[in-house]
């Protein structure tokens, strides 16, 4: 057969890093296959590649046998190439349709597509509202939306880069349905992803990058997942220690009856929110991302503030009206699920970066940048979280989107808060970098802070968390210990009000 | 054959130093046709643009004397401009300064007090802020456009100085003449030779040329305001609060502006009339930008935007080039000045063809 596509030791190369080495594979029609590695190990560049949104310095590509010349993404979707990026590439000012009918052949009657978009994401269980404004949307949300711009297209070879990074479980089950579907028709895929059940569920085979290099082939369904970590990052596991908590006294983060107004007309209004957080545990909210956590955790961090200052106690103090500012002044951190452009500023460097929330650690002196300061808190974190990146001077815009996420936590983590907030700790992170950084934030809190993780992956709450709490339609449930409760429970409790999805599709329609 | 426009992997440091020469050589080029096709010798042209008007010890006083106020000026909006806060108003903020300074000049009570250029430094400085202070405080609280409040206010200032000067401020021994009395001489910037214009004032824009670096490449509140600029959301992330980058943003504009403006009445003009500065507000706009918002860059800007205002003048008086022909160099000049930063960012490629 001849296969779908086929690359031919592609090279490229960056400043500081070769990115691919003489990359070469081959994908026949129909199959579903797998490019694993570590973070920066060159999976992304290899993807922008294929899809031809980045330029090989040599190689050949193939597809269907046919060579193709000049790259461009215009001339993939040509050929029936459709990518998911793993940073998201849609135009935040515009709603959802009109951002999927840029992507799509001819048509440009919305109204016709809005209804396509609506009933084709229903189908594979990840609804979206076509007419919201993609800048108002949860990551989770864009990353629905993405899937949804590709699939549309019937596309005959499909790249996912990491496409269940922020999509809960329900919704992934639906998506491997519709691509074990899409490659019965004969659709080759391509996917990416640090979760390895996920690979040997979904893949039938699979080639392995490290530091740019092939290093390996392997067949996921018949190989442990042990097995293909070993060879992905070519050493062993860390092991987890969760330790039983001892959570304070008193809560050093206390949210009473917090009610507030949605952001926009789309977003989640929040109902009579309670929650605590002691010293020394870890708190998970769990939830399908749009139910209120990106309003909640704006309230919380002081993104956004609240006229009743009682409504949010930090420390035992009321803190609802304090700016993000004074509330880090009090010991609070706060990880933000967008990693370009709110986590970090996108061109500058890592130093700089380090100055955007560390400039309370003593690298702002006599109200000026210390510049070797700034560089020494970088480079340490750049060590002790393993950031592959070409040292501090290195532009934020320039690490893999799993390094960058591996900075981001570092930084705040490295601040060493009394409350630190965290959305989606290990989203695109590798198995041996989503471990340290598991392992850090159960150490932080044994050391006595409070921490509160947003994540839509329930087996990363179980993990680490002590008690859990589950959001929905802006509403948060009472607390349930770890222990006692299981992944039904926690599923069921998302999904049962999970009728806030379809409240927000009908107030669409109306209007 | 199709030539396609390729983002660059990172800026090229090559074609940083590279794009001012290509775009110098290209207005050349273009001048040159220009003026052969509308009968003018090109080389006599070009020398009488940009060797004749500083050839001399004038010229050269007379370039660094028109420099000052628009580097000056492009230093205070430059600040502002790196957290995309848009002050294009600093011509208004000028006249308001010029005027509290020449106030200050004209009215206070002992006119030989070494006092008064302090003090007129003081009123320029506060006025121009004062004025950049209303945007400030209907961007800050209200989120108003600061660009269509800022260029609205200069048309008042403007109105107000043409009040001023043809009523209340006119002086009583000017024969009628729309203008107030000259300032005292302790009121005035004493020229380094009283054969040129140039005086010490300068020093002041060499200074805020310093301050300006300082404050852009090392001080907190310049990083602060570059990540506003960058990535509103990580500002508001790190809690660095808005409004403080506006305030910041217009009050630089302001002072500077204020600045110059005392500057002009205490050293060149010595007095008001309907029209003292020949838009260097606006001007120092497009100093900013070819300096891109660097102070070592604003400097050449400021410069080159000098020479082009001399030069322009000198080849209407000695050639009879029409006004406009001048306009259009200066604007072929500044049109290749920023497109080529274009091929810092970007480059073309011609599609390999099998
Ligand atoms: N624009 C760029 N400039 C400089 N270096 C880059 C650029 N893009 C990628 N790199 C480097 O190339 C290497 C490979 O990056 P890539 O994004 O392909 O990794 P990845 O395998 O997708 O990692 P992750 O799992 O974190 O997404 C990294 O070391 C990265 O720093
Ligand atoms: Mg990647």
């Amino acid at each position: 057969m001849i296969p779908r596509l086929e690359l031919r030791s592609i090279t490229k190369s960056y400043p500081g890093t070769v990115a691919n080495d003489a990359v070469s594979l081959s994908i026949l029609p129909g199959e579903i296959h797998a490019v694993l590695g570590e973070n920066g190990a060159g999976k992304s560049t290899l993807m922008k590649i294929i899809y031809g949104a980045a330029q090989a310095d040599s190689g050949e590509i193939y597809c269907d046998g046919r060579r193709i010349e000049a790259h461009n993404p215009a001339i993939s979707r040509s050929l029936g190439i459709e990518m998911v990026y793993q940073h998201f590439a849609l135009f935040e000012s515009v709603s959802v349709v009109e951002n999927i009918a840029l992507a799509v052949k001819g048509t440009f009657d919305l109204g016709r597509l809005a209804t396509e978009i609506e009933a084709l994401s229903a189908r594979y269980g990840m609804p979206i509202d076509p007419h919201r404004r993609v800048h108002d949307l949860s990551v989770g949300e864009r990353q629905r939306v993405e899937i949804v711009r590709c699939l549309l297209q019937s596309p005959k070879l499909l790249i996912l880069d990491e496409p269940t990074s922020v999509l809960t479980p329900q919704a992934v089950v639906k998506l491997f349905g519709t691509l074990r579907q899409l490659a019965s028709e004969g659709c080759s895929i391509v996917y990416i992803s640090h979760k390895l059940d996920e690979v040997q569920e979904l893949c039938d085979t699979a080639t392995v990058l490290r530091n740019g290099k092939v290093t390996g082939t392997a067949k996921p369904k018949e190989s442990t997942s042990l097995e293909l970590a070993r060879m992905m990052v070519g050493s062993q596991l860390p092991e987890m220690h969760v330790s039983p908590s001892a959570p304070s006294a008193k809560p050093l983060l206390e949210v009473r009856g917090l009610s507030a107004p949605a952001r926009d007309k789309y977003g989640t209004e929040l109902t009579d929110v309670s929650l605590e957080v002691h010293g020394g545990e870890i708190v998970g909210l769990a939830g399908v991302s749009g139910n209120g956590q990106a309003e909640l955790i704006a309230l919380l961090s002081g993104e956004r503030t609240h006229p009743r200052a009682e409504t949010i106690l930090i420390g035992g103090r009321p803190s609802g009206h304090l700016s993000a500012g004074e509330r880090r002044k009090l010991g609070m951190a706060f990880v933000p699920e967008e990693r370009l452009g709110r986590g970090a500023v996108p061109p500058h460097a890592l130093w700089e970066n380090a100055v955007l929330t560390a400039h309370r650690a003593g690298l702002v002196r006599n109200a000026l940048v210390d510049r070797r300061r700034a560089g020494d808190f970088a480079r340490r974190v750049i060590e002790r979280f393993k950031v592959k990146a070409n040292g501090p001077q290195a532009s934020a815009q320039s690490l893999s989107g799993g390094n960058l996420q591996k900075f981001i936590v570092g930084r705040e983590l490295t601040l060493e808060p009394k409350i630190l907030l965290v959305s989606q700790p290990t989203w695109g992170v590798d198995v041996g970098a989503a471990a340290f950084i598991r392992q850090t934030l159960v150490d932080l809190s044994r050391a006595g802070a409070a921490v509160l993780v947003v994540s839509e992956e329930l087996d990363e709450l179980f993990e680490i968390c002590d008690r859990l709490l589950v959001i929905s339609n802006g509403r948060v449930s009472p607390p349930l210990i770890r222990k006692q409760t299981n992944r039904e429970e926690i599923g069921l409790l998302m999904t049962r009000v999970g009728h806030g999805e379809t409240r927000r599709t009908e107030v669409a329609l109306e209007d | 054959m199709r030539l396609r426009i390729e983002q660059r992997q990172e800026p090229s440091a090559q074609m940083r130093i590279a794009a001012p020469v290509i775009a110098t050589a290209l207005t050349f080029l273009a001048g040159s046709v220009l003026f052969a096709a509308l009968g003018y010798d090109p080389l006599a042209t070009l020398h009488a643009f940009f060797v004749a008007p500083i050839n001399s010890i004038n010229g050269l006083s007379e370039w660094l004397l028109k420099a000052s106020p628009l580097i000056l000026i492009a230093c205070g909006l430059a600040v502002g401009f790196r957290a995309n806060i848009w002050n294009i108003g600093a011509e208004g903020q000028l006249i308001i300064g010029a005027i509290a300074a020449c106030g200050v000049g004209l009215f206070y009570p002992n006119p030989e007090s070494p006092l008064l250029i302090p003090l007129m430094f003081l009123a320029g400085a506060g006025a121009g802020m004062a004025w950049a202070a209303i945007p400030a405080f209907l961007r800050a609280r209200m989120n108003t456009n600061e660009i269509l409040v800022t260029l609205m206010l200069t048309y008042i200032a403007t109105l107000l100085l043409s009040f001023l000067v043809h009523g209340p401020w006119r002086d009583p021994a000017g024969f009628n003449y729309p203008q107030t009395a000259l300032l005292p001489a302790a009121a005035m910037f004493e020229p380094f030779d009283y054969s040129y214009r140039l005086n010490p004032s300068i020093f002041i824009t060499a200074v805020a040329v310093v301050i300006m670096w300082l404050f852009t490449d090392r001080s907190f509140l310049g990083y602060k305001m570059s990540v506003s600029g960058a990535a509103p959301l990580a500002a508001r992330y790190a809690g660095f609060r808005e409004s403080s980058a506006v305030w910041t943003g217009l009050l630089a504009g302001g002072a500077a502006a204020g600045i110059a403006g005392m500057a002009e009445v205490a050293g060149p003009l010595g007095q008001l009339s309907p029209q003292i500065s020949p838009g260097y507000g606006f001007a120092a706009i497009i100093v900013a930008f070819i300096g891109r918002l660097n102070a070592f860059g604003i400097v050449l800007g400021g410069l080159l935007m000098s020479l082009l205002f001399l030069g322009g003048e000198t080849v209407q008086m000695t050639l009879g080039l029409p006004a406009a022909l001048t306009r259009i160099f200066q604007g072929i000049l500044l049109f290749f000045l920023l497109a080529a930063d274009f091929f810092i960012y970007y480059r073309l490629r011609l599609p390999e063809h099998a």
